[in-house]
């Protein structure tokens, strides 16, 4: 997903009689529905895997611009120009209002950009992926963002009140997202057959670094179990990615397009699609930092942050000018 | 790599076109309040959200302890009669 593998520093799931009062009181909230509070007392697991998991969120936001903003010049009409920008736009904003969920949480701004920029950070392994095509723009869209509303959407209700006001407010942006991609890609899929070949190139690239996308099947894992208890992931990795699948296949049926997966075929007796499996070195060779793109990723993420460094400068230097204005004038 | 300082925190509060109050959206970074205005707006009203934008220092903020929300707000709890479902109105009246 958008935050992959979020480890929580714990070795096994406390019972209830192993807690303190605190902790015990803190977990009857949780179960209880009632939202988590920045002032409110936590324990510091929860607190540090928030923060983890909340700027890995973050970060995959605002590297997440690279690969469309790749298309912005190139698009290939005004319409579909002007909606790209106002796409890549909003995953800026979605970044922000999530570097702002987890400062609350007692992190600094500079610390979550330092940890990004210094590749000590990580963000979604998708986004190391390069878009060659236009049809790319259409699959992202379709896919990525479609893979990210299936986390997303159960995460509105997440224990920690900023997270979840976060979530919705992206929520409520990010279906404009997958709808525009699904409609690039019927617009190439309706086109020549030269078009139609590009959707389904972009189909084949971007179909199984999609499922990728929801991580490893964590159904043992300890951190994942510790997430759920504590209401900061409400699904199995496994589950979404059954769900996307299930959803997705006649989305791509509908297209003419043909699902990358030989094994692909419904299951009438689970009332599923199964699926072949996912080539998980290729998954950890790129969050390791292998990936087609990382190098490139965080090249331009710095870049772009030194460039910005004068504007900063400026506006800083601006604001210090008027408000030594502001006291002389009041002195 | 890091700036020298970090710009202040702002809170941002955006009325809608409905004739309702301010709301709390979220915050942001700026160097002063005209730049939190202008990224509020770029951050909070992308589609028509508002058509007016407070920001006010997160740090001028102060805010009721959460530790304290009991004896805070237990006065409220025993006064059912403040509200209109407490009282019984005989059917035959109609609507009161």
């Amino acid at each position: 997903m958008y935050a992959q593998m979020v480890k929580t520093g714990i070795d096994h799931i406390q019972s209830k009689e192993e807690m303190s009062p605190e902790e015990r009181a803190f977990q009857d909230r949780v179960d209880a529905d009632i939202k988590i509070e920045p002032k409110e007392w936590m324990p510091e697991a929860y607190r540090k895997t928030l923060i983890r998991q909340i700027s890995q969120h973050a970060h995959s936001e605002i590297i997440g611009m690279q690969p469309e903003g790749n298309w912005i010049t190139r698009a290939p009409t005004l319409e579909r120009k002007a909606i790209l920008l106002a796409k890549v736009q909003d995953e800026a904003g979605h970044g922000l209002y999530l570097y702002c969920a987890a400062e609350t949480l007692g992190v600094s701004r500079d610390e979550l950009l330092e940890q990004l920029n210094s590749g000590k950070a990580k963000y979604s392994s998708i986004f190391n992926y390069p878009t060659l095509t236009w049809a790319d723009i259409g699959a992202i869209g379709w896919l990525v963002d479609g893979a990210a509303i299936m986390n997303q959407v159960p995460l509105q209700r997440c224990s920690y009140g900023p997270y979840s006001r976060a979530m919705i407010r992206i929520c409520k942006e990010e279906s404009f997202h997958q709808r525009q991609g699904y409609d690039i890609m019927m617009k190439l899929a309706k086109g020549t057959p030269e078009q139609k070949a590009m959707a389904q190139d972009a189909l084949n690239r971007w179909w199984w670094p999609s499922l990728m996308m929801f991580g490893p099947s964590d159904a043992d894992s300890v951190h994942s179990a510790q997430s759920m208890r504590w209401k900061i992931k409400i699904n199995s990795n496994d589950e979404l990615r059954q769900k996307f699948v299930d959803q997705t296949v006649p989305q791509a049926e509908y297209l003419g397009l043909t699902v990358p997966d030989a094994d692909l075929k419904w299951n009438a007796e689970r009332g599923h699609y199964d699926f072949g499996a996912v080539n998980w070195d290729e998954f950890y060779q790129v969050i390791a930092g292998n990936g087609p793109c990382n190098r490139q990723r965080l090249r331009t993420r710095v870049k772009a942050y030194e460039e910005g460094r004068w504007v900063r400068e400026a506006a800083d230097a601006y604001a210090a000018k008027k408000a030594a204005r502001a006291q002389a004038r009041a002195a | 790599m890091t700036d020298k300082k970090e710009w202040p925190l702002w809170e941002v509060f955006i009325r809608s076109q409905h004739g309702l109050a301010h709301r709390h959206v979220g915050s942001l970074h700026a160097p002063d309040a005209e730049m939190a205005i202008m990224n509020a707006r770029d951050v909070y009203t992308r589609r028509n959200e508002g058509v007016s934008i407070w920001v006010v220092k997160a740090s001028d903020i102060s805010a009721s302890s959460p530790s304290e929300k009991g004896p805070l707000f237990d006065p409220a709890n025993s006064k059912v009669y403040r509200h209109p479902t407490f009282y019984e109105i005989p059917e035959e009246l109609g609507h009161m």
